[in-house]
Formats: structure tokens, sequence, C-alpha cells
């Protein structure tokens, strides 16, 4: 025995599903609305622009949420809200990164030239020079960084990844971890005072450089190449053991290939890393006018040094030496841009399989 | 090729934990084994105890014997990489290697394992054998040098058999092989195991009893007494028998469904 009642049509509110909607310009115009007030607070009123800035950040962090909260209800005022904040803190963090590329560019574009690049500071007091000798001098001791750095990286992490149980690899991974904090001033100390048992306490050459850069790379290098080896599936090891292929050939033929790509990526972000350092460099390779080769001997310039010499001890007159800093400044910029260009294509070339 | 796998007396432990306790089984040359039970009872890990695979989670270990024609796996100077290249092994998710093409991913075997010497046209025919042998040369063959990820799942999963079987082993080990397939993917691969039962011994793992009913020659049922207890091989025997007059109450109860 049932009893049938038939279904009265429920209006939207007893139903709760809909509710109202602010139109789509609704955001955009509360924006222009508060830019234009600001606008005409500074010009009319001669409001100093910090103050209408705050006002205004503050003016949009209130009023697009209570909009929402009025027609659209609490969860999607809240919504608003966070968004309004989130878009503000990737502003913030854009804005000097945006800032310092247009002042790199700007003021580096004037001896952004042929010359600086292929000649040395061989002589020259006031105007020309160029910074090739610190240049070839950051190329080598940070590619030499590398060769020393991306080996040992990548064996500690595939030790950590694949092989690591127990108190040696706890004791690696708090390692690696106090190594990252470094301050990479002391990087320079240590490969000074390891080469000065040497060689005396006069000691300044690039492989020395490269040891006090690598100090500071090596633990940049364990952290990403362990994150990646993470991320390829146990199922894939698995199916390689099942093949009967041994733990060591599985590690190189298939997890290092399927992880080349971050990789690629984490060895040019540790790079980047460590090229544009100074302190270390100061200490253990010093600084040169002419252009010097060989790491093994003698001091070496290199493009942050370089870039600080020529800004601090500019010449008489100082405008030149002033103009030669903003020009190595945008060449180590380039060479990072480029750098990670690369990165780029060595990621996609390792993604994808080849067919031989 | 296909040899028979005689297992005694087989305890097998992740540490302390005995997981597996007291397995006596014979595994017939050239037929399906199936193993059956409810999840946690130790089927897979006995599954994988058949070619150490199980060796890979630390800590692991086994007691009593398996004999692979009479010599046992677990002997002293027996090395797990090799035993593995005896007995093959698919798993229950479809895992080709993403580096690698559709090729290299069936001459895998041989490639990490250091097979430099083949030449061209002999891998060529491997390949071209292992492909048909797991049915998919016809869907593949204009199309060796994509990735093996732009398969489908269920292309995916006959690739990794085809992988499995161009090392020639003498048994293949199917992890819920089927679980991750829709149901004509899985009557591919079922049809599949009926041809590969002529040249290898083949050993099952599945949840899905029709599928055990379906291609198997015998069925073993597994079963754990409690959380924390160890699993144990209750019955074995002619899967037309385990599915129509078991001689266990439980193998009855959870075959038709009276489980728990």
């Amino acid at each position: 025995m049932t009893t049938t009642t038939t279904p009265t049509a429920l209006t939207s509110s007893e139903v709760g599903l809909n509710q109202g909607r602010l139109p789509r310009w609704s955001t955009p115009a509360t924006i222009v609305a508060v830019v234009v007030l600001g606008a005409l607070a500074t010009l009319v009123l001669d409001a100093p622009v910090p103050l209408v800035v705050g006002l205004g950040v503050l003016a949009l962090l209130v009023t697009l949420p209570a909009l929402a909260w009025v027609v659209e209800g609490r969860r999607r005022a809240n919504d608003r809200m966070w968004t309004v904040l989130v878009t503000l803190a990737f502003a913030l963090a854009l804005l000097p990164l945006l800032s310092l590329v247009i002042t790199v560019t700007q003021n580096g574009l004037a001896r952004f030239d042929w010359d600086f690049l292929t000649t040395d500071m061989r002589g020259v007091l006031g105007e020309g020079g160029g910074a090739l000798h610190a240049i070839v001098g950051t190329l080598i001791i940070t590619g030499l960084a590398t060769v020393i750095s991306v080996p040992i990286g990548i064996m500690t992490a595939v030790y950590l990844v694949e092989y690591g149980r127990g108190r040696l690899a706890r004791a690696i991974t708090l390692l690696v971890d106090v190594m990252t904090g470094i301050p990479s001033i002391v990087a320079g100390l240590f490969a000074f005072a390891l080469f000065a048992i040497f060689f005396g306490p006069s000691v300044r050459f690039g492989i020395g450089g490269a040891v006090a850069l690598s100090v500071l790379m090596i633990p940049v290098v364990v952290r990403s190449v362990e994150e990646m080896l993470k991320l390829v599936p146990n199922e894939l090891r698995e199916a390689s053991y099942a093949l009967g292929v041994s733990q060591w050939r599985t590690i190189v033929r298939v997890v290092l290939p399927t992880a080349a790509a971050g990789i690629a990526t984490g060895v040019t972000l540790a790079i980047a890393r460590v090229i544009g350092e100074t302190a270390p460099l100061l200490i253990i390779t010093g600084s040169t006018n002419i252009l010097n080769t060989d790491p093994t001997d003698g001091r070496m310039s290199s493009l942050p040094i370089f870039t600080y010499y020529s800004y601090t001890i500019p010449g008489v007159p100082p405008e030149f030496g002033v103009e030669r800093a903003w020009a190595a400044a945008l060449t180590l910029f380039l060479i990072v841009m480029l750098l990670n260009l690369v990165a780029r294509v060595v990621s996609r070339i390792f993604g994808s399989p080849t067919s031989r | 090729m296909a040899k028979r796998i005689d297992v005694k007396d087989l305890d097998i432990y992740y540490g302390s934990f005995r997981a597996v306790e007291g397995v006596t089984m014979s595994i017939e040359p050239r037929s399906i084994t199936a193993l059956i039970g409810p999840s946690g009872c130790g089927k897979s890990t006995f599954l994988r105890s058949l070619n150490r695979m199980h060796e890979v989670i630390p800590g692991a270990r086994v007691s009593g014997s398996v004999l692979l024609d009479g010599q046992d796996l677990y002997g002293a100077g027996i090395d797990p990489v090799s035993v593995r290249r005896h007995v093959g092994m698919v798993f229950q998710r479809p895992n080709p290697f993403p580096t690698m093409s559709i090729y290299e991913n069936v001459v895998a075997g041989m490639r990490l394992n250091g097979g430099r010497g083949v030449r061209k046209a002999e891998m060529d025919g491997i390949v071209e054998g292992a492909l048909q042998g797991a049915n998919l040369w016809n869907e593949v063959k204009d199309r060796l040098d994509r990735p093996g990820s732009s398969l489908s799942g269920g292309q995916q999963q006959r690739l990794c058999i085809a992988r499995a079987i161009a090392v020639k082993p003498d048994v293949l080990l199917m992890d819920e092989p089927c679980s991750a397939l829709d149901p004509i993917s899985t009557l591919a691969i079922e049809d599949l195991m009926d041809q590969l039962k002529k040249d290898y011994t083949i050993v099952i793992v599945t949840h899905n009893m029709q599928q055990a009913a379906r291609v198997s020659d015998r069925t073993g049922f597994f079963n754990i007494a409690g959380t924390g207890k160890p699993g144990k091989l209750i019955e074995m025997d002619e899967t037309s028998t385990m599915f129509s007059t078991p001689s266990v109450q439980a193998t009855e109860d959870y075959i038709s469904g009276r489980f728990g």
C-alpha cells in the first residue's frame, strides 16, 4: 500500500541549487574602477603614490569579496578573496624580476657589442675594453665545477634512492642538507684552505674556484636528481628485473634514461645557481685583466667579479667602467637564459624515444 | 622451454612476518595454473617467490624449496638475476619502458643484458616472432618506432607479454594481467594465453573466477585465517573439479560467493 504524492514544482530557492552569479565583467570593472579612482586621487588630490597603491589593493581586497558575498554567498566570496590574494602575491614576485630584466637590458645594451665580447682589459684604462677574459673564465670555472659535481651528485642520488638503507644513507642525507646551507664565502675559504696546504697562501687558480663552486653545486644536484629518481615508477624497475636484468643495468639503462629530462633540468638549475657566485671566486681564483685559459695556473677573471670590480673601481672617468659592469651583468644573464634553453632541448631529446 | 615447477614446504617471510606458510604444489609444464583467493592471502607473494621477484623488498626471505625441473631456485650459488631470465613475469598494470619504442621494448631483455653482438637481421626476427607470439604484430608492424606508451592499455599489456617471451623463458608468471583491462582486451589476452601454453608453463594470479575457470587447467585456492596470519594453500586440483566439487568447504564458499 503506497501513497503517491504528486510532485509539486519547487522554486529555485527551495532547492538551493540556483544561486546568484556576478556578471563576468564585474571583476575587470572593479579593477578599472579602483585604478581610475587611484589615478584621480594622485592627480587631483596629489596623494602620494605608495599610499594610493596600498589603498587600491585594500579596496580590491574588500570590494570584490564583499560584492560576491552579497550576490553569490559565502563560499564564492572566500574564493574571490583568495584569488585576489594569490594574484597579488604573483604580481609581487614578478615585479622585481621584470624590473631586473628591464634595468639590466637598458643599461647593458650600451656596451654589449662585438668588441665587448672579443677583447679583454689588457692596457685599457678608460673607454673600450671587453669581458672576453671574464666570459672565458666563467665558462671554464663553471664547466669544471659541473664536470666535478654532476657525476658525484648523480651517483650520490643513485645510492640514496636505489641502494641506501639505514644509518649511512641517513647520515649522507643529513650531510647533503647541511651542505645546502653552507654560505658561499665558506665554500671559497674551504677551497683556499685546502689548496693553501699544497701551494702556499698565495695560491690563485681556476680549478680551486671550480672546487669551491662544486661544494655549493653538489647538494643541489643530489637533491634534484634524488627527487627525479623517486618519480620513476617502481613498476619499471620490476619490469626490468623480471627480464633478468641486474640492478645496476636497470639503473643505467632504465631508471636514469626515464629520469633524464628531469635530471637535465636539475643540473641546469644547479649551474645557474653557481654561475653568478662572486664571493668564493674572489678568494680562490682572484681577478685579472688579461685572458687566461689555463685553469691550473694563475688568476682567472669571471663575469661576477668583473662586474663587481668594474662597478666599484670603474677608473677615470668612471662611466666607461660602469657601462662595462652593466654589459657584463647582461652577458651573465644571457648565458643563464641560454643554459635554460639548452636544458629544454636536452630534456626534449631524452624525453622521447629514438629508433635506431 | 616449458619446465615443471615443484614447490615443497615453502614459507615466505617479510622480516619476521610470515606472509605465506607451508605451500607444497606441483605445476605441470605446458599448462595454465591459476591461483585464486581473497586479497592479502599471499598468492601474489607466492607467485613472486617463483622467480625471486619478492626479494626486491628488503627483508624478504623464504624457507623450503622451489624446484625448476629439479633445480632448486633457492639453492646456494643461484643468482636471482639469472633465475628471472628463466622465469619471466607480466604485471598487473602494463609497464612498457616509456623511453623506448615498441621495437626497443621487445628487445629490451636482450639489449639491457648487454646483447650488443646480436645482428640487426636476427634482432628483427626476434621482434617479429615475439610480437606475433603476443598477437600484436599485425597491429604494430607499421609503427615499430613509435613509443610503447602510444598503444592502448590492452596492446601495452600484449607488448609486455611480447617483451617477456622475447627472452625465451621457461615459465611465464602473470600477476592479474587483465585486471586493468576492458573485457575485449581481456579476451585477447586469454586467447593468447591459450596459445602460449603450447610452449610455456604459465602461472596466473587472478581475482576473476570466471577467468580462472575459462583459461586454467589446474587451480589453487589460497586463504588466510585472519589479518596478520600467514596465507596458506587450501587446496589445489583440476580446474573443473575445483569449480564443481571442491573438497574443502572454504573453497566452495569462496567460489560460490559465500565468502566471509
